[in-house]
């Protein structure tokens, strides 16, 4: 069949996209398949390590771990691929609109960017979270933002090339205008890099949301958020591991999933 | 050559004047009623309404950013609500200790994403390219937390090799240190690996594929020779500019390793900061956070100017 | 009998693509003699580089020695270690390539890289292989040696960087040299210079060569011997100037007829072009590879494979009937057109300039042409002649000066022209690869074209793209393709026509046919006068190429740092007095040995951000005095519409080249 030659030739990227799978279909079933409601307490089995009655053991309030690690991928895929977006079509109209018109409109946008740049991303996003208040809503929303201008240096970069090429000054010799330029001549040629970076920013997506549960900066207590829960439950690293060691693998599968899918989709760009 | 530096500095200052803005706006405008955010909902109206006069919050917002930014130029950063101290000082502190977590961390990373890197590209497809690409990747793509929680549970509690403290005990010497700031210091390392050994490699690629290596092969030069003298020096410039960028994701880092290790540096100081609505020290921190970032972006820029001949000559 | 130095002995390489393992190179037999020039011609794909490659050990991964040896000084290389292979390198093989730029370290200063072949090869020490670099910099005379030494590559003009290439090479002082495509990177009067060059070394130094190029002129020029192949084979062989005046392969009679001279004229024939496209690596046809293509095939030609044949006196040939291959120019077909008096000017630019930046591109250039005429814009690197059409089609913006077409002042900006001015001016460029856009198919883009520039609905568009491709003789089934799928050659036809689409009454050509092979060129060429003849579409034809130039155009401007120099009818700047940089440019074109002037200009191109003062021109000029280095030259008017900017009194003008051998054959 032809969908599945270039997964034939391909075992990274097979790989990804089978890891990609199963997260979103367990994720999705969450309801339907976890043992336990996530913020069910049970007060007598606090802090028990994994048994055939709780697979990934319970935490201090008597939480199954399993059921709060399968519907904490609920807020990723919530999260992830809407913040991906947003960066996506942000960056690529920045980044497209500064390589197309260059001199004095590119100086500008190049300078915004900087800017907004030389913060490293969780000091923005820090900032941003603590005085908008944190929600799944504005984890998005921030997590777009910050992305958008790495998105549009790479979407600039791919377009600069393309807008050197004949085929765009034959376009304009025809007098067609520049949003009909960017959208039908540029943007065909610019789609790849422009696919593999989403693909690499929907990793750092789930990896930054991660992070900014682990500061306390995505949703709230008691929701299942892996991150969070890395971060309550901190204090018995040494006591209760699983509490912690579960969330934290569940989060590394999910990027890795999206690493590996990233790096093959890169290496049949290239090849 | 002090033009070009002149020039680069301005540009720097220009950026942080807008960072400045930047950070003005998010703390101070955009969240509305700051007195609000400071005392909770609970507090009266009253009370909050004192607060934003106590903190000059009702004035017109250009005269409040002018009063800011003036006292952050003659070394007033204000002062810290929950902790009751100066900010600037106690920012200036916790970085240091930040620097030398930072520090250890890179003089850990380079050489080895550099040198790994080398090799890998030298032979591509091998097996130590693909290990290293794969482990590299896997750990890449973990967030700090996650590795450092790992590393924790392996090395700290499983096998007791290293202390889970992170802070040395007073008056501990330089290999104590070392040992204690080990464990954080590789949270970041495996962070930012994978990144550099990419780049390093793919300059490895390129450049072994240029006409000039070519040249160099075919005058009959070893192999050792043409990577040596030929192929290295071309193949490492970009990867400085790539540590300037990784600064970026190493200072963040530090915000989550200072955190989870409990390292009191400025990432762990910011933290608190977020977590107690403390607006001062918050500003006062991200900016002291982007000046260090910027300056040091701006010394890699630096270094790679000079070493690039077309640069070099240019700035001239 | 001596030992030759290189001995290719029935060799054949082939290259793996998806599995297979595809011939690239078959059954090539050639020696070369000590301090012998050999040169190897054909077009890309043909197996040349391949060779080069094979005679230096070096072929890459995806390639093997399928059968055959090569052997240098008696030694096979197939059965050479990696370590002896090494020792070899720059000691008895050295290699010239096409690039010299991008062959030369950035990072590491000229002296250096030439010292270390002293050190590598004579066991110099520092100071010693300091010394033999600068003076072996001397020997490829650059001037001044000593101070060049300490400089990098990007310091250095293209000329310069090759001559420190060629010292490199020549420094280990090895008996076979391998120089593949060395001076296509040049400009021209540059490349006269390094092929000059040549011609002294080879009385210095003791290396062989073996010199790969497409430029038959070149080989000729250079070489003592020369072998052409065709789809991996070689197909004649034999003493240079007997194999070009009288080839006995049809392939090698076909490619020397594509190939203007420097006197081909269109009023008198058409250039021969050679129909099909060579056979892809792997598709090679059952007998001889050129029979499907051949002018004289004939049966026999498809049965099996011809052998390579002595026919004495030194040629080889791989044909079955030699004899039959025509003769120079019988290949060409006679033309009869008196060529119509020139019609109304269709585009007047005058006082045009253009400045990057503190840079003037660009001076106050004032051009006409006419309903069905070619004017030709010629010049080097930094002569602005890109610049101008830019310029002209509104892509670039000039600074001062106006651009008409009719009595019709154009708008500045291509934006902002009307409709009906787009689809009256149109460009054709220089690169066939960014030309088409890649993600759409060839329909599409001549129906946009179709639809934008001619107004013609989506319905009626499908016929008139149909009709298009037909002008261009292109299938019409290409309508499906992506460019990626085409060749070089159909894609410039697909621009060509996109071109045409509206009916254009004036097309720009920038370099159209630079990036093609020679046989491709030729059809494009012909396809262009065809369509000039049945529209009356004028052209302004920008090349590099004076013998393309000679051929298509009606009149020549020679452009110079920004300005032109001269502007005339071909016949008379070819044929009469002409510009000292115009005589140098006419005399660059290489031709067989004797009988070309050594007009060599001194110093190099200083570029658009060093124009000397008064002439621009005056740092190169052969016949420069005081009043050249201060004062602009006025313009002198040898004949009527043709005009010279020079300070020389008439009298004392050079008068070029084409003249001279009239005169001579009188």
């Amino acid at each position: 069949m032809r969908w599945s030659e270039p997964l034939r030739r391909s075992p990274v990227l097979a790989v990804g996209i089978v890891m990609v799978v199963a997260w979103v279909a367990t994720a999705a079933l969450a309801p339907w398949i976890a043992p336990a409601a996530p913020t069910d307490m049970a007060l007598t089995a606090i802090n028990q390590g994994p048994s055939t009655a709780h697979w990934f053991g319970t935490d201090q309030y008597g939480r199954d771990i399993l059921s709060r690690v399968l519907y904490g991928g609920r807020y990723v895929l919530a999260i992830a691929p809407a913040a991906t977006v947003i960066g996506l079509f942000l960056g690529t109209v920045i980044g497209l609109t500064a390589a197309y018109f260059g001199r004095w409109v590119d100086e500008v946008i190049m300078r915004v960017l900087d800017a907004v740049m030389a913060f490293p991303i969780v000091v923005l996003a820090l900032l941003a979270l603590t005085t908008l208040g944190a929600s799944t809503g504005n984890v998005i929303l921030v997590i777009g933002l910050v992305f958008a201008p790495l998105i549009a240096r790479t979407a600039r970069a791919a377009a600069l090339v393309e807008v050197r090429r004949e085929y765009v000054q034959a376009a304009r010799l025809r007098g067609e205008s520049a949003a009909w330029i960017l959208t039908m001549e540029v943007f065909p040629n610019v789609r790849g890099p422009l696919v593999v970076e989403g693909t690499i920013r929907l990793g750092y997506a789930v990896f930054t949301s991660a992070t900014l549960g682990f500061l306390g900066l995505g949703v709230q207590p008691p929701a299942p958020d892996w991150g969070l829960m890395v971060s309550e439950n901190r204090a018995l690293l040494t006591s209760a591991p699983w509490t912690v060691l579960f969330p934290a693998l569940a989060i590394a599968f999910v990027v890795v999933a999206f690493s590996l899918v990233a790096d093959g989709l890169a290496a049949r760009e290239t090849a | 050559m002090t033009r070009f530096v002149l020039r680069r500095l301005l540009l720097l200052l220009i950026t942080l004047a807008v960072a400045s803005v930047l950070i003005f706006a998010m703390t101070t405008v955009l969240p509305g009623n700051v007195g609000r955010i400071v005392l909770g909902p609970f507090a009266s109206d009253q009370a909050v309404q004192a607060l934003n006069h106590q903190m000059g919050l009702d004035r017109a917002i250009p005269v409040r950013y002018w009063d800011w930014i003036s006292g952050v130029l003659t070394g007033d950063w204000g002062q810290s609500l929950s902790l009751d101290t100066a900010v600037l000082p106690l920012a200036l502190e916790r970085l240091g200790r930040s620097l030398l977590l930072a520090a250890y961390a890179l003089a850990l990373l380079v050489p080895v994403a550099i040198l790994a890197g080398v090799v890998a590209g030298r032979r591509q497809g091998g097996l130590f390219d693909r290990v290293t690409s794969i482990v590299g990747l896997t750990f890449g793509a973990m967030p700090e937390f996650v590795t450092g929680v790992l590393l924790i549970v392996v090395f700290g509690i499983w096998l007791g090799w290293l202390p889970v403290q992170a802070l040395p005990p007073d008056g501990a010497g330089l290999l104590a240190t070392l040992r204690h700031l080990l464990m954080p210091a590789l949270s970041l390392v495996l962070l930012l690996f994978a990144y550099l050994f990419r780049m390093a490699r793919s300059g490895m690629l390129d450049e072994l594929a240029a006409d000039y290596t070519r040249t160099a092969v075919l005058k009959g030069l070893p192999p050792a020779v043409v990577i040596r003298r030929h192929v290295l020096r071309n193949a490492l410039l970009p990867t400085i500019t790539v540590i300037g960028a990784q600064l970026g994701w190493l200072v963040g880092g530090l915000v989550v390793v200072e955190s989870l290790f409990r390292y009191p540096g400025i990432g762990s100081l910011m933290k608190a900061a977020a977590d107690n609505k403390d607006i001062p020290l918050l500003a006062g921190c991200a900016l002291l956070i982007t000046v260090v970032y910027g300056f040091a972006n701006l010394a890699a820029d630096l270094v790679y100017a000079w070493l690039n001949p077309r640069v070099r000559h240019a700035m001239e | 009998m001596t030992a030759p130095v290189l001995a290719v002995d029935q060799l054949g390489i082939s290259y793996r693509r998806r599995g297979r393992w595809l011939p690239a190179v078959l059954d090539v037999t050639l020696d070369l003699l000590p301090g012998e020039a050999v040169g190897v011609v054909g077009e890309s794909g043909c197996g040349k580089s391949t060779l080069a490659m094979a005679a230096l050990g070096y072929l890459p991964g995806n390639a093997r020695v399928d059968g055959g040896d090569v052997r240098i000084e008696g030694r096979s290389l197939t059965a050479m270690s990696a370590e002896e292979l090494r020792r070899l390198r720059g000691a008895s093989v050295a290699a010239v390539y096409q690039n010299p730029g991008a062959a030369l370290n950035p990072s590491i200063t000229v002296g250096a890289q030439v010292a270390e072949v002293y050190r590598l090869h004579a066991g110099h020490s520092r100071e010693q292989a300091r010394d033999a670099a600068e003076e072996m910099l001397g020997r490829v005379r650059i001037p001044a040696p000593g101070g060049v030494l300490d400089r990098y590559p990007y310091q250095l003009s293209g000329g310069m960087q090759q001559r420190v290439v060629i010292a490199m090479a020549l420094a280990g002082d090895p008996s076979l040299l391998i120089l593949d495509e060395p001076t296509t990177a040049l400009d021209a009067t540059v490349q006269a210079e390094i092929l000059d060059l040549f011609a002294l070394l080879r009385d210095d130094f003791r290396a062989a060569m073996l010199f790969i190029s497409h430029d038959l002129g070149v080989v000729q020029f250079v070489c003592d011997r020369v072998g052409v192949m065709y789809a991996g084979e070689m197909v004649e062989q034999g003493e240079a100037t007997a194999v070009f005046e009288r080839p006995r392969h049809p392939y090698t009679a076909s490619l020397i007829d594509c190939i203007p001279d420097i006197d081909t004229r269109k009023g008198d024939t058409r250039l021969a072009a050679i129909p099909g496209i060579p056979p892809a690596l792997g598709a090679r046809p059952e007998g001889c590879a050129f029979a499907p293509r051949c002018p004289i095939a004939r049966q026999e030609c498809a049965a099996s494979p011809p052998p390579l044949r002595d026919l004495g006196g030194g040629r080889h040939s791989r044909c079955l009937f030699p004899d039959e291959t025509a003769a120079r120019g019988g290949n060409r077909r006679p033309v009869d057109s008196a060529g119509g008096p020139a019609g109304a000017p269709v585009l007047n630019v005058q006082g045009v300039s253009l400045s990057y930046g503190h840079t003037r591109v660009l001076r106050d250039i004032g051009l006409t042409v006419r309903r069905a005429q070619t004017v030709a814009l010629v010049g080097e690197s930094g002569s602005g002649k890109t610049t101008l059409a830019r310029a002209i089609t509104g892509l670039a913006t000039p600074e001062s000066g106006s651009v008409a077409l009719g009595d019709l002042v154009l708008r500045a900006s291509a934006g902002r022209r009307s409709h009906h001015v787009r689809q009256r001016l149109q460009m054709v460029f220089q690169s066939p690869d960014g030309t088409l856009n890649p993600s759409h198919r060839v329909g599409g883009i001549l129906g946009r074209a179709v639809r934008v520039l001619a107004g013609v609905n989506r319905r009626a568009a499908r016929d008139r793209v149909g009709s298009l491709l037909d002008d261009v003789a292109l299938e019409r089934a290409l309508a499906q393709r992506r460019p990626t799928q085409l060749s070089g050659g159909q894609r410039q036809r697909v621009a060509i026509a996109r071109a045409f689409a509206g009916s254009p009454e004036l097309v720009i050509l920038d370099e159209p046919t630079s990036a093609l092979d020679v046989s491709v060129q030729a059809a494009i060429l012909d396809l262009l006068l065809a369509l000039q003849q049945r529209d009356g579409v004028a052209y302004l034809f920008i090349s590099h190429d004076l013998a393309v130039v000679r051929y298509l155009a009606d009149r020549v401007a020679v452009m110079y740092l920004g300005e032109i120099v001269e502007e005339g009818p071909v016949e008379a700047v070819f044929g009469g007095h002409c510009h000292p940089y115009t005589e140098a440019l006419i005399a660059a074109v290489p031709r067989p040995g004797g009988g070309q002037s050594r007009v060599r200009l001194a110093g190099h191109n200083p570029g658009p951000d060093a124009r000397p003062a008064g002439c621009p021109f005056h740092t190169r000029c052969p016949y420069v005095h005081e009043a050249c280095r201060r004062e602009t030259p006025p313009w002198r008017t040898p004949r009527e519409a043709h005009r010279i900017r020079c300070h020389l009194p008439l009298d004392e003008m050079p008068v070029s080249e084409g003249s001279r051998r009239a005169a001579g054959a009188q």
